[in-house]
């Protein structure tokens, strides 16, 4: 007990330093880097939104999900149609977002579905087909019926708004000059912290044990009185409107969203977020995906440089190795740490033989 | 006779070419231990698997409590009050002896997403009660002090009495147990038997499959004899040991 006392300041003093951090975040970098990293900081929340979405899936329940990211893709066009001149509508922000919210919810059970017997290989081709097919479907949607635009995608899509103030636009509040960028991490921040917060209590309650259970023996899951089949459509649905909030507000940042944006090399970084991560431990897969978002922009930034510095010319132009070198970290970290960098407990005893 | 818990009613199950079970009728008493016996392969498992809804069978039908069980959702089987173990045993291995009972509450408590999300008082106090159980549970059977210690580490005989607590979270109104003597020696098995004797005591009906002879005399009110997927005698222990198509089963022809 004592040492829980003891404790108790040190863990206050933790919190209150790393929201101070996380609160003057943008403003640090862009003035030290500029708002380019800004925007890497935002894109990087928007894949932990999706990762710990996916993580549910897959880390949680124990179903491999190889097209997550048509989720995304549900999302993002949703908010789009409804808040763009393509139909010439304008809905705001707290109709689109949870309707994405709420449609992409619908779009895991109508995956889920069909695939409740499949499991593990079977499950991930069958996957990665649906994530195909909504790719295929936006992409040719433009006829005979403009729906989606097809390949041009959909342009000037409405940013966050609320009332008169906009997330887009430069302003200077209380003295602080905050860009677009600056403005949307705060927005971004506060949703990732709640689906955090969600994530956490889920896991930690009784559908999430039954989720654990489902991935660690489903034949004595169902023999305890589990209905598997609503639990695992319930861990699809949950999943996926998570990825369906994040489109949104991809759409909203980008102001333009196009099929190419959603193709299988997304769901298969999604995924790797998860398992380089640390699959079923929420800490972990948000290290997954801010090292994976974070990491290429930082090569990207030193390699050229770097480069002319030492030989006075760019000899290999990083883009070309950056999938070289992402799949070598890939390896490395499998060889090394097979149940990920910061695994869950259960996961480390999985590969602990 | 009382009106019995569950009566089996001509099941017959195949697979492919091999008839696995072919019209087996049995009722179980209230309060009863019943025991299943057979040589291997004689289809006593698949009784337990068609009895819990992991297969549908052919024919035949089940009642339990005087209404017929559902065979095709094999959740339902628990939630009427039916729990089973594995004859190989099916912990949810990477998770703590714990965390495995708390498991078995999940079809006797309620809270859902919303609950788990909002954390409101009755979601915490259905979670400290589920806690509460499972902690009473397994010190029942003798397991409190490896609580958080991840089932697939503890000793054989310590998870064949991890799985009957977490059966028993369930809440059970008949207990199948497959097998679960196999592989304990013969004090192990004496603990066993003082167990399943205190379960039974509260109130619990129990439907065993057992090899261990001295076991199923010893506790068992009344046995069925299967061979090749039929019933070929039924009665108390004493009587069924005695029976020549049990010897002819168990010995084979030559020396009946």
């Amino acid at each position: 007990m004592s040492a829980a006392f003891d404790r108790k300041p040190l863990v206050w003093a933790g919190v209150t330093l790393v929201a101070f951090a996380l609160a003057v975040l943008p403003i640090a970098l862009a003035a030290a880097f500029g708002q380019t990293w800004v925007r890497v900081v935002n894109l990087a929340l928007l894949y932990v939104m999706l990762a710990l979405g996916l993580n549910i899936v897959v880390g949680f329940a124990g179903l491999l999900d190889l097209g997550y990211i048509a989720f995304y893709a549900v999302g993002a066009y949703l908010y789009a149609l409804l808040a763009s001149p393509h139909f010439g509508v304008h809905l705001p922000f707290w109709v689109t977002l949870p309707l994405g919210f709420l449609v992409a919810a619908f779009f895991g059970v109508l995956l889920g579905a069909p695939t409740l017997k499949l499991r593990g290989d079977y499950l991930a081709i069958v996957t990665l087909g649906f994530g195909e097919i909504i790719r295929i479907f936006l992409n040719n949607l433009d006829a005979p019926v403009n729906i989606t635009n097809g390949p041009q995608g959909i342009n000037l899509v409405d940013p966050l708004k609320l009332g008169g103030f906009s997330f887009a636009t430069r302003e200077t509040i209380l003295g602080v000059d905050f860009s677009g960028p600056q403005k949307y991490y705060y927005a971004l921040l506060a949703l990732t912290l709640a689906i955090i917060v969600l994530n956490v209590r889920l896991q930690d309650s009784r559908i999430g044990r039954a989720w654990e259970a489902i991935r660690e023996d489903e034949i004595a899951a169902r023999a305890m009185g589990i209905n598997t089949r609503n639990i695992k459509l319930l861990a699809f649905a949950m999943g996926a409107s998570f990825g369906g909030l994040a489109g949104g507000l991809f759409a909203s940042i980008q102001g333009f969203i196009s099929p190419e944006s959603f193709n299988v090399l997304e769901s298969i970084m999604v995924v790797s977020m998860v398992v380089l991560g640390g699959m079923g431990n929420i800490a972990g897969v948000i290290l997954g995906a801010v090292l994976l978002t974070g990491l290429p922009e930082v090569i990207r930034f030193t390699v050229v440089p770097a480069q002319q510095a030492l030989f006075g010319e760019v000899i290999v132009d990083p883009e070309a190795i950056r999938m070289l070198l992402f799949g070598l970290a890939l390896i490395l970290v499998m060889l090394m740490r097979p149940a990920g960098l910061w695994p869950a407990t259960v996961r480390k005893r999985e590969f602990a033989r | 006779m009382n009106a019995p818990l569950l009566s089996a009613k001509g099941i017959a199950k195949s697979f492919g070419g091999v008839q696995a079970l072919s019209d087996v009728s049995i009722a179980i008493q209230p309060g009863d231990i019943y025991g299943l016996i057979g040589p291997n392969g004689a289809g006593k498992t698949t009784f337990f698997n068609l009895l819990t809804s992991l297969y549908r069978p052919d024919a035949g039908s089940f009642e339990f409590e005087g209404r017929a069980l559902d065979t095709n959702a094999p959740h339902e089987a628990a939630g009427r009050g039916i729990a089973r173990t594995f004859q190989n045993i099916r912990l949810f291995a990477n998770m703590s002896a714990l965390e495995n009972v708390m498991v078995g509450r999940h079809v006797r408590t309620r809270a859902g997403v919303l609950g788990a999300v909002l954390r409101d008082r009755r979601t915490l106090a259905e979670e400290r009660a589920i806690h509460e159980r499972a902690f009473e549970l397994l010190e029942f059977v003798g397991l409190a002090a490896r609580r958080d210690e991840p089932s697939r580490n503890l000793p054989y005989g310590d998870q064949r009495r991890l799985e009957i607590a977490r059966a028993l979270a369930t809440e059970p109104k008949l207990l199948a147990l497959d097998e679960p003597a196999a592989g304990m020696n013969a004090t192990e098995t004496g603990d066993l038997k003082k167990l399943l004797e205190i379960i039974r005591a509260k109130g619990v009906t129990l439907l065993l499959i057992e090899h261990d002879v001295k076991l199923v005399m010893g506790l068992c009110d009344r046995v069925a004899v299967l061979d090749y997927g039929c019933k070929i005698a039924e009665g108390p222990p004493a009587e069924v040991q005695r029976n020549p198509a049990v010897i002819e089963a168990y010995l084979g022809g030559a020396l009946a």
